[in-house]
């Protein structure tokens, strides 16, 4: 396993609005290994996402530190120097939406190759004709539209955009959860592909379980701006300890008998994810957890490591912390 | 299992465009039995929604016309030769679940006054009285989980969450008692948690009320745990129907093969490369095999030549040219 290149210290990103202020990300905590997938999974309004753009510098964190190998970056995109935004990059999700529909291919990619790189202009066709060959699209693409596009291309011309700058931290925010999975498949493998190729670290985001068996090497749960559970993506499927996690793989729907049985059989999905205005006191996950002790009303658990690679914050892992709380 | 409850036969429709008429449907052949529960499967635009819009008869016409084919619902006829003969008596046969409840549901009526309206202009809706209606209304909250319905009854489709939502949805179209059902990717826009909870509540309710089923999803994992039969759709025709633990153990036809494929399974071990190309031009589609333009098997009958079904198994016919005997 590679060092550690991004490393996440109590992140906290608060948004204010009328009605309060929504605590998408509280206190998360994560850190990613050079050449390794991170997956980060969770429900809608999670605020996975929210991570994501506190991470590539959209979002500035209101809270907590981000250091991406040896510089501290928890400063907005304006102030990161050039040489650190061209090493992190996103993927978006909607690649519809994130492509400029009145630019050609070669407009969109020829951005960040102007932009970064000190290569005189007229070489532009060249980078641009090599970048559509490393995401496996044909040189003649780059004099179409977006709109001339498959969703799955789109997606590909969205990820050689993000390429172009030779980031070496990629984060992908559910780049196929608008595509069909046919289409889908092709893009997970070339962005496997890609990721040997150019040894990329990617911070993976989805809400596809399935998925994040097949590609990430860890895995990290996400409920209400908190992670649950880190792991390795082996530890991860065999033996899930968070009851959200475990409520999660329950209710994949699957296509086998084998894959059936690697479902938790004890736990069933209740309950909706809150709103991220009104977290529940104690563990935000109480209101949908079928162990839930009394504990779990008053007091939020803290990240537990396991063993090296896998922490769990949950009151069932933490006798201790379940005995002195019930003195207080 | 045991009459026909609804037959659609040969079905094909097209869509006017200012290029010409585009050929979504051609050749729809499904069956759907009294109180069986059926999938439809298939990526975007393979013409999963058209099918159910046509049977349920909200296809708008125009841009949308019936070219050829016959629906029967229960003995009646409600297309013929092409010729769409909806009435009244039969929209009240069927109901829908859409896959977006926020667009299913009118922002600014109350959930409520829009479930009772449903059930007002049901066929039992004429005898009942305004306390009847809405005894029915909350009753049909209190089936589909929802909490305090007297609230939800008051309520707009914006003070609830989306599975809320869908469940409202789902009260509206059993309320009315119809005889068939049809869900639209009734879980597409849900998480998988809440998906989970919705399908199993669905299901609960279609088993007691032992109405008959269509559920139309792009998700294999899903048709399989909530189907007994599958029709696996491409481009506007059938490709494979099969009872459904046979299509998934034994998939025949490439594209279903590639499809299951192409899901990322919990039992880890990588996934495929997918199906390369797209979805066939609806205006020019291919004259044999829609899927040949895409098939790795494909082979110069398949471009000439429309597949006939074939019967591998008893109850799993798959059109292709492959299982074609001599």
């Amino acid at each position: 396993m590679g060092k550690e290149i991004l490393t996440v210290v109590d992140l906290k990103k608060h948004f204010g609005t009328p009605f309060g202020t929504v605590r998408a990300v509280d206190g998360v905590s994560l850190s990613v290994r050079e050449g390794e997938t991170l997956g980060l999974v969770g429900e809608s309004g999670s605020g996975k996402s929210t991570v994501a753009y506190v991470i590539s510098g959209i979002y500035r964190p209101t809270e907590g530190s981000i250091r991406y190998r040896e510089h501290e970056i928890t400063k907005a995109t304006k102030k990161r120097s050039r040489s650190l935004k061209k090493e992190i990059q996103i993927v978006f999700q909607d690649p519809g939406s994130s492509l400029n529909p009145r630019r050609s291919i070669k407009q969109i990619l020829g951005g960040p190759i102007r932009v970064y790189s000190d290569r005189k202009t007229t070489q532009w066709s060249n980078v641009v004709a090599a970048l559509l060959e490393t995401v496996g699209l044909p040189i003649e693409y780059m004099h179409k539209y977006p709109r001339e596009l498959g969703g799955g291309e789109k997606q590909m011309v969205a990820v050689a955009r993000a390429l172009a700058t030779n980031p070496s931290f990629v984060v992908l925010d559910e780049p196929t959860s608008a595509l069909d999975v046919s289409v889908q498949a092709n893009v997970i493998t070339s962005l496997m592909e890609l990721q040997n190729e150019f040894e990329l670290t990617y911070l993976f985001i989805t809400h596809d379980l399935s998925l994040m068996r097949n590609m990430a090497t860890s895995v990290a749960i996400m409920y209400l701006g908190k992670l649950c559970e880190v792991a390795t993506t082996e530890d991860f499927f065999q033996s899930p300890l968070h009851p959200y996690t475990r409520m999660l793989l329950s209710s994949i729907p699957t296509v086998s008998d084998e894959e059936e049985a690697l479902k938790p059989k004890t736990i069933q999905s209740s309950g909706e994810i809150p709103s991220p205005i009104n977290i529940p006191p104690g563990c935000s996950f109480h209101l949908r957890c079928p162990e839930k002790e009394g504990i779990c009303t008053r007091v939020d658990p803290i990240m537990i490591d396991m063993d090296e690679t896998r922490s769990v914050r949950c009151h069932l892992y933490t006798e201790s912390s379940r005995g002195s709380a019930e003195r207080e | 299992m045991t009459r026909e409850l609804l037959q659609v036969h040969n079905l094909r429709v097209g869509y006017k465009v200012f290029d010409g008429m585009l050929q979504v449907l051609d050749g729809i052949d499904i069956t759907l039995c009294g109180s069986e529960r059926i999938g439809l499967v298939g990526e975007t635009g393979c013409g999963k929604t058209t099918t159910a819009k046509t049977v349920a008869g909200v296809l708008s016409i125009p841009p949308a016309s019936i070219l050829a084919g016959d629906v029967y619902c229960g003995g009646s006829l409600l297309v013929k030769g092409g010729f769409s003969r909806f009435k009244r008596d039969f929209a009240r046969r069927v109901s829908m679940i859409y896959q977006d409840p926020t667009a299913a549901l009118n922002p600014v009526f109350t959930v409520g006054a829009q479930l009772m309206d449903a059930i007002k202009h049901s066929t039992f809706g004429g005898q009942l009285s305004a306390g009847a209606i809405r005894q029915r209304a909350l009753k049909a909250f209190e089936d589909v989980a929802l909490p305090d319905p007297e609230r939800i009854l008051k309520s707009y489709p914006v003070q609830l969450s989306g599975g809320m939502r869908q469940r409202v949805c789902i009260a509206m179209a059993l309320a009315v008692d119809s005889e068939i059902l049809i869900a639209d990717e009734p879980t597409t826009s849900l998480d998988v948690t809440i998906q989970d909870q919705v399908l199993r509540l669905l299901g609960q309710l279609v088993e007691d009320r032992e109405t008959a089923t269509i559920l139309i999803s792009h998700s294999l994992g899903l048709v399989r745990t909530w189907t007994e039969h599958v029709y696996v759709m491409y481009g506007g025709t059938l490709m494979e129907a099969a009872r459904t633990q046979s299509l998934f153990e034994n998939p025949k036809h490439p594209y279903t093969q590639g499809l299951i494929a192409a899901i990322p399974k919990l039992t880890g071990g990588g996934i495929s490369r997918g199906i390369p190309g797209r979805i066939p031009d609806y205006l020019n589609p291919p004259k044999g095999c829609r899927f040949s333009p895409r098939c790795p098997n494909a082979m110069p009958v398949c471009d000439s030549e429309r597949p006939a079904p074939i019967d591998v198994e008893p109850d799993h016919w798959v059109k292709c040219h492959l299982y074609q005997e001599g």
